[in-house]
């Protein structure tokens, strides 16, 4: 199941320049929430600052607390809050020299199973939920750059789910794709919800309002309105967010 | 593919066939009150319209959801469209039927003539109400185009109507005042068939594009 996800008061850094000023913000379990925003609003390092990624830059700096399942975040090891908090990133990334089934199984590899017959079974589950197992079952063997850019994602987003996250961060998952490809993404994040925490940050509203059921509006580093999507796209409370997504400015 | 679209439209159906026998039930109500002059009866219908109005909110909400959410385009778009102007036609025939209420709250019985037309009428303009509807569900295009013959028969009743009405006016000079409601009566259930010609109207614009008059 999903784990909630509890923000407070989460500034960030990199070098002199403050990316993040103050979010506070309360992620539910089992929901889809879209970050959106202008470019440099903030909303790729605010989803790097939950699995800890941010702080792996040179001149970074992080402060507040993220929250997940009532444990700070960094309290914890970062590679082990990397298995709970999965992320597949706006260009697919499978392993080249790997094939698909190799890199559905490679976080597995690393965090020690041996058992052939697990990783396997890992495997064609992480496929299925990836809504990919039909299109690969036949040719796992191949390498993973051997499938379409839709394909390809949809691979990364296998191998983020084998390790059995509870939170699925997203940054641009679809940006790259076409419109059919889009969709079976977007099918599937509304599929996934079930069993994750999803967030997922993109520039295209009108994805966040397809499949968010919430979403959260972030300009200069400030998040200006977080609340159900239907609300903010027919009645958004700040002008800032009315403009944006009339498309007024951004 | 869609599935959050395609469960939109779905609500959307499913809200227009209940708003449909919720008007219905009151069209029905206020035939049996305006029969039997009973005024507590047709209190109750009358009260009974809000809960039509309230569908009406719940279309119309759905679709500003559906519009601002899911970017509906070509069939899609016209489907929601014109869920909203279904909905607003439900609205208007039950406002008709609470009309034929009202009625009954000015009319000093007993009745100067039996109703035989006019319950026809009712039933005939409720039986358009339901294809329209069923058409609207099941894109079923013969249905909607049957729509334009039945709302003749209305109409040639409604102009029965008046002609009878007006016999009994010239008559009996005591009956104007019932006359004249009755024939108002007789307009309303003309216009409520109108409404049910829009909602086949809408089914083929759904379908095609094309803007159809059923009602000439």
């Amino acid at each position: 199941m999903g784990q909630s996800l509890s923000v407070r008061k989460l500034e960030a850094w990199y070098g002199s320049n403050q990316t993040l000023k103050g979010i506070n913000m309360e992620i539910i379990p089992n929901q889809v929430t879209a970050i959106i925003g202008p470019s440099g609003c903030g909303k790729s390092t605010f989803v790097r600052c939950i699995n800890r990624m941010h702080e792996t830059l040179p001149g970074t700096k992080v402060k507040g607390e993220i929250i997940l399942d009532g444990e700070s975040v960094y309290d914890q090891d970062p590679v082990a809050l990397r298995k709970s908090v999965g992320m597949v990133f706006q260009k697919a990334n499978p392993f080249p020299s790997m094939s698909i089934y190799e890199n559905v199984v490679a976080g597995l590899r690393l965090n020690g199973m041996k058992s052939k017959q697990k990783l396997q079974a890992t495997a064609e589950k992480s496929l299925r939920m990836a809504a990919l197992w039909d299109e690969v079952k036949d040719r796992l063997n191949y390498s993973g750059m051997s499938l379409s850019g839709g394909q390809q994602q949809r691979l990364c987003i296998a191998r983020a789910l084998a390790v059995e996250p509870s939170v699925l961060l997203m940054d641009e998952p679809a940006s790259a794709l076409d419109p059919i490809a889009t969709t079976h993404i977007e099918e599937l994040i509304r599929q996934l919800k079930e069993n994750y925490t999803i967030l997922i940050v993109t520039h295209n509203m009108q994805q966040a309002a397809r499949i968010a059921d919430s979403t959260a509006f972030f300009l200069n580093g400030e998040l200006v309105e977080h609340g159900p999507t239907s609300d903010i796209f027919t009645n958004p409370h700040d002008k800032r967010t009315e403009d944006y997504i009339t498309g007024r400015f951004g | 593919m869609r599935q959050s679209l395609n469960e939109g439209q779905q609500i959307l159906t499913n809200l227009l066939i209940d708003m449909g026998k919720k008007v219905e039930d009151i069209l029905e109500g206020c035939m049996e009150s305006l029969k039997s002059l009973d005024r507590s009866k047709a209190e109750f219908w009358i009260a009974q319209d809000q809960l039509v109005n309230d569908f009406e909110r719940q279309v119309d909400d759905e679709c500003v959801r559906l519009i601002a959410t899911q970017q509906p385009v070509a069939k899609d778009l016209r489907k929601i469209i014109s869920a909203m102007k279904i909905s607003t036609d439900l609205e208007r025939m039950a406002d008709l039927a609470t009309d034929i209420a009202k009625v009954v709250r000015r009319i000093e019985g007993p009745l100067c003539k039996p109703l035989v037309d006019v319950p026809l009428m009712a039933e005939k303009a409720l039986s358009m109400m339901s294809q329209g509807l069923e058409a609207y569900s099941n894109e079923d295009m013969t249905l909607a185009h049957n729509l334009s013959a039945q709302d003749d028969e209305v109409d040639h009743l409604y102009k029965q109507v008046v002609r009878d009405l007006l016999v009994i006016m010239s008559e009996k000079p005591d009956n104007l005042d019932q006359g004249m409601y009755l024939t108002f009566v007789g307009r309303y259930l003309e216009r409520i068939a109108d409404h049910a010609t829009n909602i086949g109207e809408n089914v083929i614009y759904i379908a095609t594009a094309e803007r159809k008059d059923l009602n000439k």
